[in-house]
């Protein structure tokens, strides 16, 4: 039996297809499906292009393939109106799902911060924030690791043109969703986000500042360390993750600077901001594969279509 | 030029562009008096938020010396005929603080983006013309793009449901031919019932000089200062323009002597 877990991916898009490309790299997922709406849509035709089975019919349309080609994962890059429907239907057939909108029905999840509890529950749905969220977030984790954050502020800043209709239609969705990741991912009591999309050409690389405000006074060899090494981490997955600046230490004032440079698979190396995502969305699905493999974890059993 | 019984709306943008030269660190008291002395000189419309629109405490922004619900609820009861308006940047604020504001009293939102990403605001601006609202597409630094593309994104704002549209000059660059151009471009092609507005800043002294023209290209709503207390170096100062506009003959409703004394007052 192959070590690989097979997956679909939903919405061919820039996400998704980003996403496809860095998959089929991967030693432990392999895509299989690429799901849409639009059987003339380019996503489709470039998923055809690259080998993987199609479907123009939406998630439905996939249903009853999903035990013959032992589909294990899934990743969702729809929206958040259709994506609890599309959780529903394939946690049913014991598909785990990836959620990379911000409909957040699943627990947050963070690769270097809390992935190995969501893995360890084999929990059937995880979100994956926002791209702000993801890159900022192991920061504060970083810093709330040592010492309680009463105060987490995260300002994302990303191109204009790598921000889709999709973020522009929500953003709202991304402030709120990753303020409220910040506390509870982050560890801080409080968490504030802020966006600025840039219109500046050429574009420019994703940038991200993290500023915690420490309950006493912080500990700077520490932080620094743990910054550090969660820095590390995350280069882990997304290479082009860098420390710019920091941290910067003002009074109880924790600051760090962050660039993020995506690997230029589908969308340039200036969108930083969707490589995060897929980057950390397939880092989830791999973990989830290789705990499968060591045995950690007991994918759900199939019977008959349905789970019992 | 002839402003001779033109209308013109002016709008105080002290007690909310303002709070970047005080450092978002203005009084509750200091608020509601200057408030109450520009209702008093006949203000129809007043901004009261963080210097960057609701939601903007920050570490990064700068925290304010109060929550823009206790600088609202401070400020509104004691209005006799002034409206008070909210700017809100998507990015930074939601539709929740929108919310909180009409709650407080807040008859007008002004929603700003860059005038390159209108899109970013049809949440907000949708929800505020739903919930009966004065609503302003408020696009900043505007003199980054040419008249034509600022058409196309005031536009979008009015398909979302904005009443009004300014050009923001937010780096007071702007000359009075490119103002003419880009007010005269969105008085023309945007239908009758949507206002037009400019909101000037002073970095080239021009701002005074850039209202006359906007107003008479159309514009029918002016943003200003009293002192020309704003970001960067201020401001359209409002005590100015009224004695400008009184000398023109415009109709605007603001008593001259009031508003002057309120800026002597406030400078000292």
């Amino acid at each position: 039996m192959s070590k690989k877990l097979k997956a679909l991916i939903i919405g061919p898009g820039n996400i998704g297809t980003d996403l496809l490309m860095k998959m089929q790299r991967s030693k432990w997922i392999e895509p299989v499906w690429m799901v849409g709406i639009d059987e003339s849509s380019e996503g489709l035709k470039r998923a055809r292009d690259m080998g993987i089975k199609t479907c123009a019919t939406g998630v439905d349309g996939v249903l009853p393939h999903i035990e013959e080609d032992d589909i294990r994962i899934a990743f969702d890059a729809t929206s958040a109106y259709v994506h609890a429907e599309n959780s529903r239907k394939l946690n049913a057939l014991g598909v785990i799902m990836i959620d990379l909108t911000p409909a957040a029905i699943g627990p947050f999840c963070v690769p270097p911060v809390n992935l190995q509890a969501h893995t360890q529950e084999l929990a059937l749905n995880v979100n994956m924030v926002t791209c702000g969220g993801q890159a900022t977030i192991p920061m504060v984790a970083a810093v709330s690791q040592i010492q309680a954050v009463s105060y987490g502020e995260i300002i994302a800043t990303v191109s204009s043109r790598s921000a889709g209709p999709g973020t522009r239609l929500n953003i709202d969705e991304f402030t709120r969703t990753t303020a409220c990741a910040i506390e509870s991912v982050g560890g801080a009591a409080q968490g504030k986000a802020i966006i600025v999309i840039n219109p500046a050409e050429p574009p420019l690389i994703m940038r991200d500042t993290v500023h915690c405000l420490t309950e006493s006074e912080p500990d700077q060899a520490a932080i620094t360390q743990s910054v550090l090494d969660m820095i590390e981490n995350v280069q882990q997955y997304v290479p082009g993750y860098r420390l710019k600046n920091g941290p910067v230490f003002d009074g109880n004032r924790v600051s760090i600077f962050l660039e993020v440079e995506g690997l230029g698979d589908f969308l340039p190396k200036y969108s930083g901001n969707l490589d995060i995502m897929t980057a950390a969305g397939l880092k989830t699905a791999e973990t989830f594969a290789l705990e499968a493999h060591a045995g950690n974890i007991q994918l759900p059993v199939r019977q008959s279509g349905v789970l019992t | 030029m002839n402003l001779s019984n033109k209308n013109v709306t002016l709008h105080d943008m002290s007690l909310r562009d303002g709070m970047h030269a005080k450092r978002h660190q203005i009084s509750l008291d200091q608020m509601v008096s200057v408030a109450s002395a520009l209702d008093d000189a006949g203000m129809p419309m007043i901004e009261v938020t963080h210097g960057d629109g609701l939601g903007g405490a920050s570490v990064n922004y700068g925290f304010p010396a109060h929550s823009d619900e206790e600088y609202l609820q401070a400020v509104i009861p004691k209005m006799k005929q002034a409206r008070v308006s909210a700017l809100l940047l998507p990015g930074i604020g939601t539709v929740d603080h929108l919310r909180m504001a009409k709650d407080c009293g807040v008859s007008s939102i002004r929603v700003a983006t860059h005038c390159t990403e209108a899109d970013v605001a049809e949440q907000h601006i949708g929800l505020s013309a739903r919930l009966g609202m004065d609503t302003v597409g408020f696009l900043m630094m505007a003199h980054m793009i040419s008249a034509e593309q600022l058409l196309e994104q005031a536009k979008l704002m009015v398909s979302y449901g904005a009443n009004c549209i300014y050009c923001t000059d937010s780096a007071g660059y702007m000359l009075p031919d490119e103002v003419r151009k880009k007010i005269s471009i969105l008085r023309e092609s945007l239908s009758t019932d949507i206002e037009v507005g400019f909101h000037g800043h002073h970095n080239m002294g021009m701002a005074i000089a850039n209202s006359l023209e906007a107003i008479d290209a159309g514009a029918s709503r002016i943003d200003g200062s009293v002192a020309g207390l704003g970001a960067g170096a201020g401001n359209t100062p409002l005590e100015i323009l009224v004695a400008v506009l009184d000398r023109m003959q415009a109709i605007h409703n603001i008593n001259l002597y009031k508003i002057m004394e309120l800026s002597f007052n406030k400078s000292c």
